[in-house]
């Protein structure tokens, strides 16, 4: 196994000058877009792409417009991770030893829909990048309530209203239900802090087996928020403690991020268009929740 | 310049110039994004120090880093707003269409 400590650091200083996501038609201030191209940047030319029925394929794959300067093909919802498996182990049987596959899949294509492909593949241990890009709903269909959609969220399927307030189940915990396959590495990541992200990519792309990476991606259309803050509230939902940075390596977890305080949770949730209903006690709700976790995390991964 | 151009679309006429698979090549780009866009970016080139943040933040790749100074393929900029938001020094101000 490669020793982890000699990968050379990839930044924005040395990362390749070629882009392998571009043109492509995501709407303005894309959270997902980032976290597809600047993966796509470390991973280098040499990469099998494989996307699901969502955004990304959706607005790369325009016919006949191909935004993707990778080897890369649409597979079924529930299918990426088993197509991917396929492709890691024909490129395996080609000899081919410098390239990588890689999934890119939507939360909903990651936690609901394609989740038996993805365990199937982590169970064999396939060499397999699978990267969840996590918008908090299906925004490619027009925002419907997925399996990561935190409490309170306004969407299509869970209108907010006199009865509910929004979603009235909280997010799953996509990243410990991936780390009790006994992963090689599994880490989160969020694009409001990219260094972490590219970190965690390049860490990834030198392990041999399956790694899986839940990036926390921000969606203007489907959240409410001017395009320009998009990473702003990617970073802001860290600093409040609603998405926590860790990794999952060797049996280990550990919390890269662990700030004494945390900044407002109200701050974070009044920017947004899917939140604004929400009154004092559904906040103090997201806030207990949030609180209950820390403290499992703190006692157990530090 | 390592990104891929606008190529002009041509219908095909003949059996060989239709796509092996259900995608022409990768990067084949027969439209610009341009029309998107409302504001542009203006780099204030005193005042950036190259720290690279909005290259590494623009959803679309169009920030070029070009001999030590921040340009944008203008092809493909949808004016986010991103790279002015993020922008540590405020070098760079949208600017109206």
């Amino acid at each position: 196994m490669t020793n982890l400590v000699d990968i050379p650091k990839v930044n924005a200083k040395n990362m390749t000058e070629k882009e392998f996501f571009y043109g492509h038609k995501a709407c303005a201030g894309c959270g997902g877009s980032i976290a597809v191209r600047l993966a796509l940047k470390v991973l280098g030319e040499r990469t099998y792409t494989a996307l699901p029925a969502g955004c990304m394929s959706a607005v790369g794959f325009i016919y006949p417009q191909m935004a993707f300067n990778t080897n890369a093909i649409i597979t079924t919802f529930p299918g990426s991770a088993s197509m991917a498996s396929g492709i890691a182990v024909g490129a395996k049987a080609l000899g081919q030893k410098d390239v990588k596959t890689v999934v890119f899949a939507g939360d909903g294509g990651t936690a609901d829909i394609g989740f038996q492909a993805l365990s199937g593949m982590i169970d064999r241990n396939d060499d397999v990048l699978y990267i969840c890009y996590d918008n908090e709903a299906y925004m490619n269909t027009g925002i419907q309530k997925s399996g990561l959609t935190p409490y309170g969220t306004k969407t299509t399927t869970t209108p907010a209203g006199d009865n509910i307030p929004g979603t009235i189940t909280h997010k799953k915990n996509l990243f410990e239900i991936i780390a009790a396959h006994d992963i090689a590495y599994a880490a989160t990541a969020s694009i409001g802090y990219p260094q972490d992200f590219l970190n965690k990519v390049n860490k990834a792309k030198h392990i041999k087996g399956a790694t899986f990476i839940h990036v926390y991606a921000s969606c203007p259309t489907g959240w409410g928020t001017p395009t320009e803050t998009s990473v702003e509230i990617a970073k802001d939902a860290v600093d409040c403690g609603l998405i926590f940075l860790a990794e999952f390596e060797d049996g280990e977890y550990k919390l890269n991020r662990n700030p004494k305080q945390f900044a407002p949770v109200q701050d974070y949730l009044k920017k947004q268009g899917r939140f604004k209903h929400m009154s004092d006690a559904d906040m103090q709700c997201v806030i207990d929740n949030r609180d209950k976790k820390w403290s499992r995390m703190r006692k157990h991964w530090l | 310049m390592d990104r891929p151009k606008k190529t002009e679309f041509k219908f095909p006429t003949h059996i060989d110039e239709y796509p092996t698979g259900p995608q022409y090549a990768a990067g084949y780009l027969p439209e610009t994004n341009a029309g998107w866009r409302s504001v542009r970016p203006v780099v204030d080139h005193d005042a950036c120090v190259y720290c690279l943040r909005c290259y590494l933040l623009c959803p679309d790749g169009t920030v070029v880093k070009d001999n030590g100074k921040i340009t944008f393929d203008m092809d493909y900029c949808k004016g986010c707003g991103v790279c002015a938001h993020e922008c540590p020094k405020d070098a760079i101000e949208m600017v109206k269409e």
